[in-house]
């Protein structure tokens, strides 16, 4: 007997502003955000970085007291996830009346925290802030969200490439197969700040470096929006990305029918984009790359790549989506949603 | 792993066994140095010398002997991976040596908490004064990512299957453990390399130190009543996942059986535990109902036990709760008393020690206990001791409220 898998929620922070519905406008209108600078000062010049940033109007973040000393990662992400849960499932959960485990998948983490922590400790470890450093551990974000929802569910933080959302995908159908979760939300985050920034331009000065968050929560379900095909990563070990992106194609088996959507990575930089247009050269549906409008929001990017294709379906855009995920430095992830 | 909506559903029901360990700590370089440390009770922390603790409050941990070479690997590719990652790697061949195995598809589950930090200091101390040297700083962003590590550790094991990196805190090797555990069982794996590493690196140390969790003497006492913090440590520990069925088809040895595997949220506080511990309670009662056993059935705790005030206290109120009239009969120690607390690589590590107890017939001691605490109605187990153990339980809790369970079994044991 096989199990049915659905994805009945979703929740976006993105440089197009926060919900859904402002990266979804962004996308359908085309219309780019607006890029800001970072400036600090080395060797006494300034150093200017063009950056896309979650837009601080319409800001949305829950009412939580440990998100008040939280930095910018746990809000987007807290945001997010009220979003994807909604109101009435979210007070099921308060209740104890739904089990919600949490899936957290990030590449960098608290870097705001980690940033001033570190530069604590260099100028004094006797007056580095105690606040700050439990903040920065990768899993404080996923602990947030847990508290936020009072679930004693599972909560499983992953370190990733953008391709990591898959694999937290593929975690939580583990976790509803087995019972151990009524529902489970696969939530990303990142946040910049100007040494990851700056970090980020070092693989192509054409980066566009953005930050947000994205969540969708899958249930055991014949939903509209239901999970077809998550095939096995294809690792970096063994397979270049050329190889490995050609590989996953085939694995996604995806018909390309003219009523399926590709959702890709693609960035707009030709030597990051060349593995994934080159595995789809000869897709004649739609092809939508999230990242060329959002910016290179690292381990959040695979989640709203993943929104995006969601959204496409339940708005009736196409009929099926396909998310491919080319993946940095570890694996090309991919998957098929539907009707 | 793979996901089909028309795939039938799997029966999680399969036997899961550990067909090789492998561990690396500040104990020994390999298994049987482990063992030996342990089962004579020897403690092994020194002065760091990895990084300047010359401000901090104190200046010792667990800091183990990580060789400059490595036989089989390249100059390059050892030079290009992390302190952690050397651990890691280090303690992932033997394991895979140990079971027989030289590679193949199969899933990768490991745990860490700091990763590759190191790397990020010396990216954050270069972008501080200078623009200079890009190419140095790429490789230092790139080879910071515990992924680009450990798919590189991958390919030099040989190994070509979905990879899994937990970063649940101090819980995320004894989770990488337990989701093996999980895949296999379930019959989404047959085989699976899974654990746990940390290296010591200066953010860490020094966030422990703001927190005043650190032992300021240098010498933690968990489940002394004046205890008075941890000691941090590194190591990596890793262990072959295995179905029984598997195992036995190509004549593995077997090391022991993975029993039960339990694991839940204490949402009480960011950095502390529920003070009756009642997340510990909830994944001990898990995995023994798992592993259908009852308390008294479970000869050795392997407990968290950091020496910290609050730890302690919560995870004894919880073995108290959890035993109830039986209590005074479990047997518990903390091996984190003898070579500090590995934090990512902590659960896994301490799993391979009940591998060893199972394995030798001992248990190993709380070391540097003088009164124990009024909490420890249970047996704490004070020196190193010869005991009958067919089944170990080993209990990992995190910053975050992370809580992880898991029990082994003697292969044939009752």
């Amino acid at each position: 007997m096989s199990m049915a898998v659905s994805i009945t929620g979703t929740g976006a922070v993105s440089s197009a502003g926060w919900g859904v519905a402002a990266m979804m406008n962004a996308l359908e209108s085309a219309k780019h955000p607006q890029p800001t600078t970072i400036e600090r000062m080395l060797d006494g010049r300034g150093v200017s970085t063009h950056v896309l940033r979650v837009p601080t109007e319409g800001a949305s973040v829950p009412k939580f007291s440990r998100l008040r000393r939280s930095s910018p990662i746990s809000k987007f992400a807290a945001a997010a996830v009220a979003e994807a849960l909604g109101e009435t499932r979210t007070q099921r959960v308060a209740a104890g009346e739904l089990r919600v485990g949490v899936i957290f998948t990030l590449l960098n983490g608290c870097v705001n925290y980690s940033n001033r922590f570190f530069g604590e400790v260099l100028t004094d470890p006797a007056m580095a802030s105690p606040i700050l450093f439990p903040e920065t551990v990768f899993n404080a974000p996923s602990s947030h969200l847990s508290a936020m929802l009072g679930s004693r569910a599972p909560n499983d933080s992953l370190i990733s490439d953008a391709s990591g959302f898959l694999t937290g995908i593929d975690l939580a159908i583990e976790w509803l197969e087995r019972g151990d979760v009524d529902g489970c939300l696969v939530v990303c985050s990142e946040e910049i700040d100007w040494l990851s920034a700056e970090g980020l331009l070092l693989y192509s000065r054409d980066h566009l470096p953005s930050e947000g968050a994205a969540a969708v929560y899958l249930e055991k379900s014949e939903g509209p929006v239901r999970v077809l095909r998550l095939p096995d990563p294809v690792s970096h070990a063994f397979h270049d990305r050329v190889e490995a992106a050609t590989m996953l194609r085939k694995d996604l088996a995806a018909e390309d029918d003219g009523e399926t959507w590709l959702i890709d990575s693609r960035s707009g930089i030709a030597k990051a984009d060349a593995p994934e247009d080159a595995a789809w050269a000869d897709w004649r549906g739609v092809k939508w790359s999230p990242k060329m409008l959002l910016g290179e929001s690292m381990g959040a990017s695979g989640g709203l790549q993943c929104v995006a294709a969601v959204e496409a379906v339940r708005k009736g855009l196409c009929r099926n989506a396909v998310v491919a995920i080319g993946g940095g430095n570890q694996q090309a992830a991919g998957m098929t949603i539907g009707g | 792993m793979a996901y089909s909506s028309d795939s039938p559903t799997l029966s999680p029901h399969r036997r899961v066994v550990v067909s090789g360990a492998g561990v690396i700590s500040p104990m020994g370089r390999d298994y049987h140095e482990n063992a030996a440390g342990f089962r004579e009770g020897r403690s092994a922390f020194r002065p760091v010398t990895l990084f300047d603790v010359s401000r901090q409050r104190v200046g010792t941990a667990g800091q183990a002997d990580v060789p400059e070479r490595c036989d089989r690997v390249t100059a390059r590719d050892w030079r290009r991976m992390d302190r952690g990652s050397r651990l890691a790697f280090l303690a992932a061949r033997e394991a895979m040596a140990d079971a027989g195995l030289s590679g193949g598809r199969m899933p990768l589950v490991i745990g860490t908490s700091a990763a590759a930090m190191p790397i990020g200091e010396e990216y954050y101390k270069q972008a501080l004064v200078s623009r200079e040297s890009r190419a140095r700083q790429f490789a230092r962003v790139e080879t910071y990512q515990a992924q680009r590590q450990m798919t590189a550790m991958a390919r030099l094991l040989g190994i070509d299957g979905p990879l899994r990196i937990v970063s649940n805190a101090c819980a995320s090797g004894a989770n990488a453990i337990g989701q093996a555990f999980h895949l296999v069982r379930s019959g989404r794996a047959d085989c699976v390399l899974a654990g746990g590493y940390d290296a010591l690196c200066q953010l860490v140390f020094a966030g422990f130190d703001t927190l005043q969790a650190l032992s300021v003497s240098g010498i933690p006492r968990p489940f002394d009543a004046a205890r008075d913090g941890l000691a941090l440590g590194e190591g990596a520990g890793f262990v072959v996942v295995e179905s029984a069925a598997s195992a036995k088809a190509r004549g593995a040895r077997v090391i022991a059986e993975i029993l039960g595997y339990g694991a839940a949220t204490d949402v009480h506080h960011l950095t502390q535990p529920h003070p009756d511990g009642d997340a510990a309670l909830a994944t001990m009662q898990a995995a023994c109902a798992m592993a259908g056993l009852a308390p008294e059935q479970i000869d050795h705790i392997n407990s968290h036990g950091t020496g910290t005030p609050l730890n302690d206290v919560a995870e004894g109120r919880a073995i108290q709760r959890w035993a109830g009239d039986a209590v005074g009969a479990v047997k518990v120690s903390s091996t984190k008393s003898a070579i500090g607390h590995l934090l990512g690589g902590a659960g896994a590590v301490e799993s391979v020690i009940c591998l060893m107890t199972l394995d030798g017939q001992w248990l190993p001691a709380s070391l540097n206990v003088r009164q124990a605490d009024e909490v420890c109605t249970f047996d704490l187990v004070r020196e190193p001791r010869e005991a009958r153990v067919s089944r170990a339980l080993t209990n990992s809790f995190g910053f975050g409220g992370a809580n992880a369970t898991l029990i082994f079994g003697k292969e044939g044991g009752e």
